[in-house]
């Protein structure tokens, strides 16, 4: 890959709004091919709202998202092609099988005949799901419900990645084998993962976004987002960006309010 | 249209996956029965048609039909579901229209399981089949009617039971619009609206193709209707859907 590629996610200003509430205020970047972005931030920052907006799923407010150049918004359906999502808590059909589901969405994705059974084969055998190929998923534990919600989003094999949560539920061993995964397919597609495991920005991730209060207040390689703190840990790091940064936001917020009043 | 089939497709079956279909099924064809040989006095009448059968079809329908729709927008924002659904490349409308063509596939699956009675007239007399043919094709699309209102009202919430009890009342209401009841009330408030009201009713509409009459009027109604329903259906999930 050369460097003149674009970008394979251009986030651009994008805000979302719920009534009086901001939940995504203003943020901007972008994910290049070979990147594993690990999307950090408190519960209720932004996280998922981000990530529901680059999956066209929610409408911003104001800004705009692509995906391989593709308006998220504008031409959404090209867009929803080269990406591959993983919703927040790997929603997935409870009646269906995990053939069944993974057919379905095949499907969708415009694959048939042997096309269609190599992609569930793949799918199947990196997210290791032989064992549980025809039990409707209702009868399935916690982790393996991630790992189906993670095949239908590795299913076609697309340029883009945005996982939302991916190892949550998953014990150890599978989150090694998630995270080995990830680290895998790494050099040819744009991952973004969001997470609170914060080891795991060390162990997949080439970079780290930590937003607070729908901004992004950091944005550098794991290894500088480190050294910010004199202990060297990811942790200290993330409390002390997070709670300044809420606990400034808190008072901006009273002061308009004050201001209105 | 071929993603909205491959739609269809999955949520037919989600209805033969659960106990929903065999319950619905067994639920229609006794009660359908039910009022045809008791209220309707099928064999006192002594006549070889399907009036009895047809009387009572709208309103089994209006009772019915909202409990085929509630689940398909409502269940897909419990699970969220529609989150998985949507990010998939398929545009809205494609996937309303996948989950109209199931429920009206399985109302058509269950109204086909009345063809005992046809075979009943069919020994007994002489019937015009042509007459029973149109009152069927009346049927699938007083269905499809009601089918439509209760998809969109299913996309406003992620209460099942709310999905229901709205379906039918707001099914409700599109019967009975041309009865005296509602019509002599809107001619001394509001004759406008009074005509108007008494050609948007369902069960007239019905009536007609029960007599035997598949006039070029009727269908465009239904068709007018059944479209306006999927169209706010499409647009009340392009609104809500993240909500």
């Amino acid at each position: 890959m050369t460097e003149a590629e674009p970008p394979l996610i251009e986030i651009d200003r994008l805000t979302k709004r719920f009534g009086h509430f901001t939940a995504v205020d203003d943020i901007s970047f972008e994910v290049r091919r070979g990147e594993v972005l690990g999307f950090l931030g408190p519960n209720g920052a932004g996280k998922s709202t981000t990530m529901r907006m680059l999956a066209g799923f929610m409408p911003p407010s104001a800004g705009t998202a692509r995906i391989c150049g593709h308006d998220v918004q504008d031409d959404s359906v090209a867009a929803r092609r080269m990406l591959g999502f993983l919703p927040e808590g790997a929603p997935t059909y409870p009646d269906m099988t995990v053939t069944g589901v993974l057919t379905f969405v095949a499907r969708i994705r415009g694959y048939h005949g042997r096309d269609l059974s190599a992609r569930l084969a793949d799918a199947i055998a990196l997210t290791r799901l032989d064992s549980v190929r025809l039990q409707p998923i209702e009868t399935l534990s916690k982790g393996f419900k991630r790992r189906v919600g993670l095949a239908l989003a590795l299913l076609h094999d697309p340029p883009v990645l945005v996982l939302d949560e991916p190892t949550d539920g998953l014990d150890p061993n599978q989150k090694h084998e998630a995270r080995e995964l990830i680290r895998g397919m790494a050099q040819r597609k744009a991952i973004v993962i969001s997470t609170h495991i914060l080891e795991e920005v060390d162990a997949v991730c080439t970079r780290a976004i930590i937003i607070a209060a729908g901004r992004i207040v950091a944005d550098e390689t794991p290894t500088a987002l480190c050294a910010r703190h004199e202990s060297g840990r990811l942790d200290d790091v993330f409390r002390e960006l997070t709670t300044r940064s809420a606990a400034r936001a808190a008072w901006e917020r009273s002061k308009t309010l004050e201001d209105a009043a | 249209m071929g993603v909205s089939l491959i739609v269809a497709r999955r949520e037919l079956a989600g209805y033969f996956a659960t106990p929903v279909a065999s319950v619905f099924i067994v639920i229609f064809l006794v009660l359908q029965g039910a009022l045809t040989f008791n209220i309707g006095n099928f064999f006192e009448r002594g006549q070889a048609d399907l009036g009895a059968f047809f009387t009572f079809i709208p309103w089994v329908f209006l009772l019915l039909v909202p409990a085929v729709t509630m689940r398909l927008w409502a269940e897909e924002r419990r699970l969220g579901t529609i989150e998985l659904l949507l990010s998939l490349p398929i545009r809205e409308w494609e996937a309303v229209l996948g989950k109209f063509l199931a429920a009206w596939a399985f109302c058509a699956i269950a109204l086909a399981l009345t063809f005992p009675i046809v075979i009943t007239v069919n020994l007994l007399g002489n019937p015009d089949n042509g007459v029973i043919a149109s009152g069927y094709v009346g049927a699938l699309l007083t269905a499809a009617a009601f089918l439509a209102i209760g998809a969109a009202v299913s996309a406003l919430t992620k209460n099942q039971v709310i999905a229901f009890v709205l379906g039918v009342a707001v099914c409700f209401v599109f019967a009975v619009t041309s009865y005296p009841l509602v019509t002599d009330f809107l001619s001394r408030q509001a004759p406008v609206l009074a005509a108007i009201a008494r050609r948007l009713a369902v069960i007239d509409r019905f009536d007609d193709f029960v007599r035997g009459v598949v006039s070029a009027r009727d269908l465009i109604f239904f068709v007018t209707f059944i479209g306006f329903w999927l169209f706010l259906n499409t647009m009340i999930v392009e609104a809500r859907k993240a909500a």
